[in-house]
């Protein structure tokens, strides 16, 4: 399934502090959990998390640190902040009422679509 | 996997991190998070057994393309277009052990110079009673911490740093050991030629001894460029500092000019010499080269006023009074034009054909050497009359000399925009040349006042 760009990018910071609420998380990690939670189905152009999640640190939404896994390799790790818990909060509440609203919408419009007396279909 | 495969990978990786730091979107520190994720994609698509070759190939595309990247880390870090100035960027690299140290070694050799000057003071010297001294020795306060930074940053040979420290001891040897009376003309030759003859002994720590080769001259060309501008930015933000400073004080009744000549003033121009020095090298990388710059903006000015002065000096009548300060003005307009040229060249892509701006550059170098010669034939006349002075033996000589460079340069340009020669000849001209200037100088420090019985 295809999901348009505009959804994504919508999705996206609630998606990210989200999985960061569970706990912290670096960037290859933070991707396989999307694709993880979204059946694969959510796909987005791997390198464009980093940017995404620069400016959530500017937000101070998240903030970075840099720790060694071993094998002397270096990886930046990911901390939700209080006030990301603050945004993700706000965010879910905005995402629930448009989810809701959508749902009682698509409900309104199945129910009235079999109706034959519909006021707007009277009209045409 | 094998080793060979290993090696292979790696190489892959450096040359996909070599193309990614072309990006000025994209810091060090980005590209090891990106990296990180390529090398965890890369040893997952591996483990579910693809070749490494392939896995590589999958995670770089994965990645998406470089220009989109680059692009999105533009729109977040707009900030990073506006080059950062006096910190590395890269707060988090470890790199910043390295720089720091530059930095304290940096500010140990700007004390250096501040105190250098001072020291004379301990032994009763002071700066309006005994101007004379400090005007011959001016370059010796802050130049060698320059040097000797230079040598710290190239980590200079020993030998080296033996020929730049016996040039320092051998300038600072004849300025004061010379009988010259502070009055003379040879004085005042010494005064101004030997901060250009040491700016140059300068020059070799800066090429850590490699002075003959052109690359180095050129770049020892671009660097005196750039730490000009940069000492002229600090000593106008010095001068604003200097300004509150008498200004708030005065309000509360305490007289600061004692404090800014005695100290501010010189300590804070010699240590703006290291520290311009530092700024320069620290952001060669950085910053746009702001000389050549300058250059592209005023070549076409000053072609337009020698031109003009050209067609005016026949309309008017009027022959150039031949004074000796007449002279010295021209020598030091054959020295903007030379600036003009060799900032030009500095910045110039020795591939590229001949263009418009080589055309104008022409225009400026002939007409400034006509202007010249008239002067010059005029001024000799009145040498052979009168006689010659140091002063007069200076100015001539300075002016044959540049003169000498911008004719050959003038025929070499003329070569390159016929398209019979490449433009590379053109700078190593340039670059040779330096050593005319580095004899001239110690020339009129050594010999003159001797050649002269210090008149």
């Amino acid at each position: 399934m295809h999901i348009a760009k505009d959804l994504v990018a919508a999705s996206a910071t609630p998606l990210v502090l989200g999985i960061l609420a569970e706990e912290d998380s670096y960037g290859y990690a933070i991707l396989k959990r999307i694709s993880e939670l979204s059946g694969g189905r959510l796909e987005w152009s791997d390198g464009l998390l980093y940017p995404l999640l620069h400016r959530l640190e500017r937000l101070g939404y998240v903030e970075s640190s840099w720790h060694s896994p071993g094998n002397g390799r270096r990886r930046k790790y990911y901390r939700i902040t209080d006030q990301g818990r603050t945004e993700l909060a706000a965010q879910q509440a905005q995402w629930t009422t448009i989810v809701d609203t959508l749902h009682d919408a698509w409900r309104a419009a199945k129910s009235s679509g079999a109706s034959p007396t519909s006021p707007l279909r009277a009209h045409s | 996997m094998t080793t060979y495969e290993d090696e292979r990978l790696e190489s892959q990786i450096a040359e996909w991190r070599s193309y990614m730091r072309r990006r000025r979107e994209l810091t060090d520190t980005d590209s090891d998070e990106l990296e990180d994720h390529l090398r965890d994609q890369i040893a997952e698509l591996t483990e579910a057994g693809l070749h490494t070759d392939e896995s590589f190939l999958i995670a770089v595309k994965r990645m998406g393309s470089v220009d989109e990247l680059s692009r999105e880390f533009a729109r977040e870090h707009s900030d990073r277009l506006w080059k950062q100035l006096v910190m590395p960027p890269d707060a988090g690299a470890p790199t910043t052990a390295a720089s720091r140290r530059e930095l304290l070694v940096v500010i140990v050799c700007a004390v250096a110079a501040a105190l250098a000057i001072k020291v004379p003071a301990a032994f009763g010297l002071d700066f309006s009673d005994d101007a004379g001294f400090y005007q011959r020795n001016l370059a010796l306060f802050a130049l060698p911490p320059l040097a000797a930074y230079f040598c710290w940053r190239r980590r200079v040979r020993p030998g080296v740093i033996a020929t730049v420290a016996g040039l320092f001891l051998v300038g600072a040897v004849a300025v004061n050991a010379y009988p010259t009376p502070e009055d003379s003309q040879t004085h005042v030759l010494t005064a101004i030629h030997l901060p250009l003859a040491l700016w140059l002994v300068v020059g070799v720590a800066y090429a850590a001894g490699d002075w003959r080769s052109d690359r180095r001259r050129m770049d020892f060309i671009r660097f005196t460029g750039e730490w000009f501008i940069y000492f002229v930015l600090i000593a106008l933000g010095g001068g604003v500092l200097t300004a509150f400073t008498s200004v708030i004080f005065n309000e509360i009744g305490i007289d600061t000019a004692p404090l800014i000549e005695n100290w501010l003033l010189p300590c804070g121009a010699m240590a703006a010499v290291v520290v311009s020095a530092w700024l320069v090298e620290a952001k060669q990388s950085v910053i746009e080269n702001m000389a050549p710059v300058l250059t592209r903006l005023f070549t076409p000015l000053f072609t337009v006023l020698l031109l003009a002065f050209l067609a005016a000096m026949p309309w008017t009548g009027v022959g150039v009074d031949i004074e000796r300060d007449i002279l010295i003005v021209f020598d030091l307009l054959l020295v903007v034009v030379l600036g003009l040229l060799l900032y030009a060249i500095s910045a110039r892509d020795s591939a590229s054909p001949p263009g418009m701006f080589d055309r104008v550059q022409l225009a400026l170098v002939v007409s400034a050497m006509l202007i010249d010669a008239i002067v010059l034939f005029a001024i000799v006349s009145r040498i052979t009359e009168w006689g010659f002075t140091p002063n007069k033996t200076a100015a001539l000589g300075e002016n044959l000399i540049l003169l000498t460079n911008l004719a050959w340069s003038a025929w070499l340009l003329l070569q390159f925009i016929r398209g019979r020669m490449r433009f590379t000849a053109l700078e190593r001209w340039q670059t040779g040349y330096v050593s005319v200037y580095a004899v001239w100088a110690w020339t009129v420090v050594l010999v003159f006042p001797l050649a002269f019985e210090f008149a």
